[in-house]
């Protein structure tokens, strides 16, 4: 392999591992921030105990989230050190103001919120997590806004005399449309992704709950309990409180934060496909497997064929319609280019060259991110169903689809990112059809000057360590989810004249 | 003072930062073993003087490296990929102690204890070396070309100054973090850490002294007197403070130290960015001025841009100091043995009985 090749995968690995932990932190802070709100608002018990719950989990995933962050940030210069020479000037910006901005927030407020629990006044205490919350969604704006640049870059010139990228508008950069739409849509995602993860965890232990209370676990008793509670059945018990008063809200409060994201997923997945066609036709025309240009071109739901070569592509199922809607908004008169026709026109524009992504992956990637996204849907839809006016389900498949659902927005993320990302190829900085077009780059142009044995050794550190850790990281949450809430500890703090810690390590 | 010289000095400023805070932490993971020896609480104990503020204090290395790519792309560039493996050591050990100390106190289990102690206590020891390994050598000048790459291989960093760099930054860093702790702790914790002050303080007196004067005549300029004597009265204070039980006072010396040691080493790096030493005029400097005769290549990114960096700095890192410093002000207590909460981990295996 080249020293390309080895430093794309080692981008690739390392950023989609990231970005497994990236989404629960942003979504999981604001929900849990929600529980602790309505703890101090309601002041029940058990909204206490749920943000306790889900914010130890948070941390759990907190910390893997920052252990990968790190990374990121000096591996630009590492690998693509040309990269970095060409676009320090504009793509640095946003990244120092991340760091500035929304990282210190971020890391001092969960500081003190963890710590802070019988040290801070409780309005205090509950504003630390909002400034978590608001620090992680942040922090996701401006390296949304750098990404952005390299997708669609504006804001900036091309410098001849240098050889380098000039920002010559901050305002333009931190409002190019691709962020403007690309962060919502991500924001979007990641709350798809908590909802799901509160959703699944409460409706699993909401299930269980109310079985205990049944007697029998295992035994017959399924259906909701409004439906089966009938002169045969043992009066509900502790659990089936816990499972009314605790469980379902937490698990309904996640479905509905699951519809609203999944609404404003398709919506700012829309805005973002039109501004995509716009501004990288090629990624579009991969990801439909268009090989030809075409007017009023159907939407491909099945391909088969070599994707990587057009001349092999079968469609098998097409939609009419759809995709004219999709590029600019009508249902028809609309034409698109073919993977082809710009890889023709490309030459012409940049010289010879392959300006072709991989078409498999961005063909199949662009359908697993819609069809992951499903698997939250159905949780929400499905569980608003089951518990609906004060009903608890006590199906046990209910249970466990519950938790088979967690990971699909997780798969959604990574495939999209893989889609957004792969789709660019072969550019690292994307031209942009209306802007300065000296300002592109590709990722031939952009590695470091290493040998692919250095690369290599990180390569393979990396992925063996974040393999390593992605275990633990596992075993931990699904210990802790096993585990469930803890009891609230009776006025504990007090211990002779010596006050405990709140929290220690 | 231009621009380009305004982000050096503010560069200067979050390295400052970072190592002033994560010295100590650094020195609390390298110190936890030695401390906690024996007894589980102890360790706690020390581990927990910077339970709420170790990630905090990282953030001010990853905003260095994000101001680096903003303000000195080019430098930015140069020193990352030139010195790839060095980092990647450095990045493994934040990561590992990253998790060790985030994960320790999740599992209830000696083994599991054991395996994140050695995590932290890698992670401690080897940036603690390896920071000083890097400063030194980018002072000391690197193989850079006229490509802007640094050639050479791993041993071309660990020339004799480069390793007694790595010794100062670790035995200051080790110190540092013992009188932090002293400051942060009471009782049998605060004792023995004040014992260990007193034994680490010759030997880092030396070896500081040594460094800083060797960094002094082969690259120092007059005004970098005043840092080097503002670290010797750094460690004087330290060391007189330690001997009379006055932990402010030490505390105050060692971050005195710490900050002027950078300041040395900025100073003795102006107005290059990453001399080479194969040929002057293929070295970085902030804005690609003559020095000695030398035309040299400008690492600065335009005008414009640090003119938006400036006022995002200027507006925002006050609000950061502000917050910070009352983080510290909310944790000040001393920690104790009888303040440590009884272990709320899990166990390894679920019992049957849950």
């Amino acid at each position: 392999m080249s020293v390309v090749d080895i430093s794309r995968w080692q981008f690739g690995i390392t950023t989609v591992y990231h970005f497994m932990f990236v989404p629960l932190t942003i979504g999981l802070a604001p929900l849990v921030a929600g529980m602790q709100t309505a703890w101090v608002v309601t002041g029940k018990e058990h909204w206490y105990r749920l943000t306790k719950f889900f914010g130890k989990l948070f941390m759990i995933n907190f910390a893997l989230g920052v252990a990968t962050g790190i990374v990121q940030e000096f591996q630009f210069g590492m690998n693509w050190s040309e990269y970095s020479r060409f676009v320090g000037d504009v793509f640095g910006a946003p990244l120092a103001m991340e760091g500035l901005v929304a990282f210190f927030m971020e890391s001092t407020f969960l500081g003190l919120w963890i710590f802070g629990w019988t040290r801070l006044p409780k309005l205090v205490h509950l504003a630390t997590i909002w400034l978590v919350a608001i620090g992680v969604n942040a922090s996701a704006f401006f390296i949304i806004a750098a990404n952005s640049f390299m997708q669609h870059p504006v804001g900036a010139v091309y410098n001849p005399q240098t050889g380098r990228a000039e920002l010559h508008s901050i305002w333009q950069l931190l409002t190019n449309n691709t962020a403007l739409a690309a962060f919502p849509h991500v924001v979007a995602g990641s709350f798809l992704t908590a909802a799901t993860f509160v959703a699944g965890i409460g409706c699993w232990w909401m299930v269980r709950e109310s079985r205990k209370g049944r007697g029998a676990p295992g035994g017959p008793g399924g259906g909701s309990l409004r439906n089966h509670a009938g002169p045969s059945q043992a009066p509900p018990s502790d659990t089936v409180d816990l499972a009314r008063d605790m469980w379902r809200p937490a698990a309904r409060m996640g479905m509905w934060v699951i519809i609203i994201a999944g609404v404003a997923l398709v919506f700012t997945g829309d805005v973002q496909g039109k501004l995509m066609f716009k501004q990288q036709p090629m990624k579009m025309a991969s990801a439909e497997s268009l090989c030809h240009g075409q007017t009023d071109p159907k939407f491909s739901v099945l391909t088969v064929g070599t994707h990587n070569n057009c001349d092999s592509v079968t469609h098998v199922i097409e939609v009419p319609g759809v995709l004219p809607w999709l590029a600019e908004g009508k249902f028809s008169g609309v034409t698109l280019g073919g993977v082809k026709d710009l890889q023709v026109s490309y030459n012409e524009k940049y010289g010879p060259g392959d300006y072709r992504p991989n078409l498999f992956v961005t063909y199949w990637t662009f359908r697993a991110m819609i069809t992951w996204a499903g698997g939250s849907a159905l949780i929400a839809l499905l569980g608003l169903w089951l518990t609906r006016r004060g009903r608890i389900p006590g199906q046990r498949w209910f249970g466990w689809l519950s938790l088979l659902v967690i990971p699909t927005p997780f798969l959604g993320n990574s495939a999209g990112w893989v889609f957004t990302e792969m789709g660019r190829q072969p550019w690292v900085v994307a031209p942009n059809p209306t802007g300065d077009p000296h300002l592109r780059m590709t990722v031939q142009q952009a590695v470091s000057g290493n040998t692919a044995g250095t690369v290599l050794t990180s390569l393979i550190v990396f992925t063996a360590l974040y393999g390593v850790l992605a275990i633990v990281w596992f075993f931990l949450m699904r210990r802790y989810v096993i585990e469930g809430p803890e009891e609230v500890a009776a006025a504990s703090g007090q211990d002779g004249a010596v006050e405990k810690l709140s929290f220690a390590y | 003072m231009s621009l380009p010289e305004f982000w050096f000095l503010l560069i200067g400023v979050l390295f400052t930062g970072y190592f002033v805070l994560e010295g100590f932490d650094f020195g609390v993971g390298m110190l936890m073993p030695i401390l906690g020896r024996g007894s589980e609480t102890r360790k706690r104990v020390v581990l927990n003087t910077i339970g709420p503020v170790w990630d905090g204090n990282e953030v001010w290395l990853i905003t260095a490296g994000g101001a680096l790519f903003a303000a000195f792309p080019e430098w930015y560039a140069s020193l990352f990929s030139g010195f790839y493996l060095a980092l990647l050591l450095i990045l493994v050990a934040l990561i590992v102690r990253i998790v060790g100390i985030e994960y320790r106190s999740k599992i209830d289990d000696p083994r599991w204890r054991a395996g994140c102690d050695a995590a932290i206590i890698f992670g401690s020891w080897v940036p603690a070396l390896a920071w000083g390994l890097a400063f030194a050598n980018m002072v000391h000048g690197v193989k850079l070309n006229e490509h802007r790459q640094i050639g050479g291989n791993l041993l071309d960093l660990l020339g004799p100054y480069a390793l007694l760099g790595a010794l100062t930054t670790a035995l200051l860093f080790l110190l540092h973090g013992a009188v932090f702790i002293a400051l942060k702790t009471g009782g049998e914790v605060r004792e023995s850490v004040r014992r260990i002050a007193r034994i680490v303080v010759v030997p880092t007196v030396i070896v500081v002294l040594a460094f800083a004067l060797w960094t002094q005549f082969a690259h120092g300029k007059g005004w970098t007197w005043i840092p080097l004597a503002l670290a010797v009265i750094g460690l004087a204070l330290a060391a007189a403070a330690t001997l009379r039980g006055r932990d402010g006072w030490a505390f105050t010396g060692t971050a005195l130290t710490v900050a002027a040691a950078i300041v040395l080493l900025f100073g003795a790096l102006f107005p290059y960015v990453l001399p080479s030493s194969i040929d002057p005029s293929f070295g970085l400097s902030v804005d690609g001025r003559v020095v000695d005769g030398h035309r040299t290549v400008s690492a600065s990114s335009t005008h414009y841009t640090l003119m938006v960096m400036s006022w995002c700095a200027v507006i925002v890192t006050p609000v950061v100091l502000l917050y910070q410093g009352w983080t510290y002000w909310v944790f000040r207590k001393r920690l104790t043995v009888e303040q440590i909460p009884p272990a709320t981990g899990l166990s390894l295996q679920r019992s049957a009985a849950g």
